[in-house]
């Protein structure tokens, strides 16, 4: 019964997504208010509706109901209760549920949280955000509906994919989910504004906020991923360039180089255009993302389905979406005037090379995405573009893009003197370089020349950013301490915001370029008693043995570990057979540390007690995701400056502008 | 470039993409209609992984019915499989066949330490001199071979549960019984 009540509940949210996508808009066309007002109830009511049907399979997780097809092949009576709940998400049908449930809570959002916003903007964002609704509501009633029933009901269900069956995987995709749904909000602004016919600062203003949530949250869920592959998968490897990662790395880049495409739209009312066509790629990338997981046009770990019919279905939702915006873009665009000149040295320059190389790296991975499609459709042979070809792309252009973000911000607006910015820059210059001179002795480098300059460029980072500080600082008479509190209550939080998501950049680089060129790992086949070396620590075996889960058996080592006579770690590495069948499952043990980590993950069982095993030593490893939270934290806390709490407050100022009919 | 061309520009990149996507879409990858299907596996012969003397070839694949996996240790999907590999192993109705594939022997090997072996034997091809016979494009993939040599199916992906209940278990009883 409740599993009925859910699917009448997602028809009822497609009848609601139908006349938000319809009314609000046509009454913003015509001057129609009373339609108009219709778009905020009309985004509660989608909510409504969506929660009743995510409950409702929820329900039916948490109650193991066999009956309803979904249930039954992604969960399991033995399932522990959380991972029961995130089984609702485990598989195809219940991650596009828990799509349209994001989607439908940002509509509500900004129906919230709007209050200052011209009437015709809110009913034209709410109905954007009603097509995008009607499309992946259609979707999951026609090709996918998650509350199919079967019979006969099976006795036990399937269980959910052990791989899933970790916290890191429970909260990766809601977090994903929220950045690419999140971006639905910056394109659904953008459409609106090309409806109106006016793109200008107040339109930037608007959904600056909006696109850097979207951002964060999309910025931690990349970050949980790789934390996930790092100590799940048992490779400890934390960036595959796997065709699923590329797709949510995508829609990251295009969200980057929107937020600072933004900013300058609102600053200096410059890259209208430019901007515009971001907001649509990022939330384009995003849809492609989902097209490329879900319809088997490429295949990989985390293909849930592959089902052509369903991926004919969104590529033709992709061409109405896209290739609807474009052609609006195309419409609309060469009318707006491109605002804001400015000279060659400038801070406008900095960030449109700034979004260029961002674009660029964006087109090259989107390229290597597809390369074997592109092939096969062209005939020119085969190609397989692995793991190297990405890093080698990656290695060819994120050197630039550090250089230009210690420049960049140090630049002044519309013009600047290149004289300044080197007397600016001297330091930072010269500092890197001895970085770069103590980087390369042996013993820091290994070897390796990538080490060196990833160093200097951290570095320069580094130095650049604490340059802006004092410069921003120095001028104040109150003395530092007092500017930098009176910065963060008033206006200035931006600014920090800035500086932290940088540095979370440096802290990146630091991570990426220590663990690529440093780690050292090691197979070894050891019996209870024998000890091991690698890096400086000594693996103690002790031996493994069987111990019960609540849903598998495993097989556990345990492993003492010490640094000269200290012991600093013990660790119980297992492999696990899940009871619901399938493959076997190897959960590394990690010893986590800020300047390292000591990974053992347990290989196979040679008889006689002994195992295969595989040591690592990681240094540095966790910075890669420090710097991530970094920029997310950054991120937040420009969210959270006051211009946009005044934006709210201020109920008129910017009204009228988008006012005009199209 | 005129103004409003600049502007339709990214609807025509568009446009593109969708040709090439429509293109993936008819030629679901997944069960490629390899044009080696059905015909007899292209003449190879390579060294053996664990064994350079010893040589992989064509005789190797007869007699019996192997399920060619093509993998490489850099691959991630290969590691997600390769467990489901490793549970296939012990079946007596077929060979498993391994096709190292653009990789290097010594990676090679310690994944197979780590991780086990599966493999009956490994056709060791790091420059890709067989694989564009085989018309590899990706790893993993999977063939089926029966057993006078004849590719009977190829699976592009890795193999899990549902792919081996679903496909290729059925396939693999079906060749049993024509022999």
């Amino acid at each position: 019964m409740i599993p009925e009540l859910g699917h009448l509940a997602l028809i009822l949210a497609l009848l609601l997504a139908i006349a938000q996508a319809g009314f609000p808009l046509i009454g913003s066309l015509t001057g129609h208010r009373p339609w108009m007002a219709m778009a905020r109830p009309l985004a509660y009511g989608q909510l409504a509706f969506v929660a009743i049907a995510f409950a409702a399979l929820a329900d039916a997780f948490l109650i193991s109901d066999f009956s309803v097809l979904y249930v039954s092949q992604h969960s399991n009576t033995l399932l522990p209760d959380i991972y029961k709940f995130s089984a609702v998400w485990g598989g195809h049908e219940g991650s596009l549920l828990l799509w349209a449930l994001m989607l439908a809570g940002w509509g509500a959002a900004v129906a919230t949280f709007s209050r200052n916003l011209p009437l015709p903007v809110v009913a034209r964002v709410i109905s954007v955000l009603g097509l995008v609704a009607i499309g992946f509501l259609l979707f999951m009633l026609l090709t996918s509906n998650p509350f199919e029933r079967h019979f006969p009901v099976p006795p036990e269900g399937r269980d959910l994919n052990p791989l899933l069956q970790d916290f890191g995987l429970a909260v990766h995709p809601p977090m994903l989910y929220m950045g690419y749904v999140g971006f639905s909000v910056a394109f659904a602004f953008a459409i609106a504004a090309l409806i109106g016919g006016k793109l200008d600062a107040a339109w930037a203003r608007w959904s600056r906020p909006w696109t850097l949530v979207a951002w964060v949250f999309l910025t931690i869920g990349i970050a949980l991923g790789s934390w996930w592959a790092y100590y799940e998968l048992g490779w400890g490897g934390w960036w595959f360039w796997d065709p699923v990662e590329n797709a949510s790395l995508m829609p990251w880049l295009v969200g980057t180089a929107l937020i600072h495409s933004l900013a300058v739209t609102e600053k200096r009312a410059a890259f209208k255009s430019w901007t515009v066509l971001l907001a649509i790629s990022a939330f384009s990338l995003s849809l492609l993302g989902t097209f490329l997981v879900r319809s088997g046009v490429l295949t990989s770990v985390h293909a849930f389905a592959t089902d052509p019919a369903r991926g004919l279905f969104i590529l033709i939702f992709l061409c109405l979406v896209i290739g609807g915006s474009l052609s609006l873009y195309a419409w609309r665009a060469p009318q707006v005037a491109e605002g804001g000149r400015f000279g060659l040295v400038s801070r406008e320059s900095a960030l449109l090379v700034n979004n260029l190389l961002f674009v660029a790296f964006t087109v090259l991975v989107l390229f290597g995405t597809l390369a074997p499609l592109i092939y096969e459709a062209f005939d020119l042979g085969k190609i397989s573009v692995g793991f190297p070809w990405f890093n080698k792309m990656f290695l060819a252009l994120a050197p630039f893009l550090a250089l230009l973000l210690g420049i960049g911000p140090l630049a002044r607006w519309k013009q600047d003197d290149p004289w300044r910015l080197t007397r600016l820059l001297k330091t930072a210059f010269v500092l890197s370089i001895a970085i770069m001179a103590i980087g390369n002795l042996p013993i820091v480098s290994g070897g390796a020349a990538w080490v060196p300059v990833g160093l200097a460029l951290a570095t320069w980072l580094v130095v650049a950013h604490l340059h802006l500080l004092r410069e921003r600082l120095q001028h104040k008479q109150a003395g530092w301490p007092r500017a930098l509190l009176a910065d963060l209550g008033g206006n200035g939080r931006s600014f920090y915001a800035m500086v932290i998501a940088h540095l979370g950049v440096a802290v990146f680089i630091v991570g990426v370029t220590m663990v690529s060129n440093h780690e050292i790992e090691k197979d070894v086949r050891m019996s209870p008693g024998d000890s091991h070396e690698l890096a400086g620590y000594r693996f103690e075996f002790l031996g493994a043995r069987k111990v019960d889960g609540p849903n598998y058996i495993a097989d556990q080592g345990h492993f003492l570990v010490y640094r000269g006579k200290r012991q600093v770690a013990e660790l119980f590495p297992e492999k696990r057979a899940y009871l619901g069948g399938g493959m076997p499952m190897t959960e590394a043990a990690i010893d986590a540390g800020v300047f390292r980590d000591i990974y053992v993950s347990l290989g196979e069982g040679v008889g006689g007690g002994d195992w295969a095993l595989r040591l690592y030593y990681k240094p540095y490893v966790r910075w890669i995701w420090m710097g991530a939270v970094l920029m997310a934290l950054g991120g937040a806390i420009a969210v959270s400056d006051r211009r946009y709490r005044n934006a709210r407050a201020r109920r008129s100022a910017p009204a009228g502008v988008l006012d005009a009919k199209a | 470039m005129s103004k409003s061309l600049r502007f339709l520009l990214p609807l025509i990149v568009f446009g593109a993409l969708v040709v090439l996507l429509v293109f993936g879409l008819g030629k679901d990858p997944t069960k490629v209609p390899s044009p080696l299907i059905d015909k007899p596996v292209p003449a190879f012969s390579l060294p053996e992984l664990t064994d350079p003397q010893r040589r992989v070839d064509n005789d190797d694949l007869k007699g019996q019915i192997s399920l060619v996996n093509v993998w490489a240790s850099w691959c991630n999907s290969c590691r997600q499989e390769h467990q489901a590999l490793m549970a296939l192993s012990s079946q007596t109705d077929f060979q498993i066949v391994g096709l190292n594939w653009k990789d290097n022997a010594e990676d090679a090997l310690a994944v197979l330490r780590m991780t086990g072996n599966p493999y009956a034997m490994n056709g060791y091809d790091p420059d890709n001199k067989v694989g564009i016979h085989w018309g590899v494009y990706g790893a993993p993939e999977t063939f089926i071979v029966d057993q006078q040599g004849i590719i009977r199916y190829k699976h592009i992906g890795p193999i899990d549960r549902q792919v081996w209940e679903e496909t290729l278990q059925p396939l693999i009883a079906r060749l049993k019984a024509e022999e």
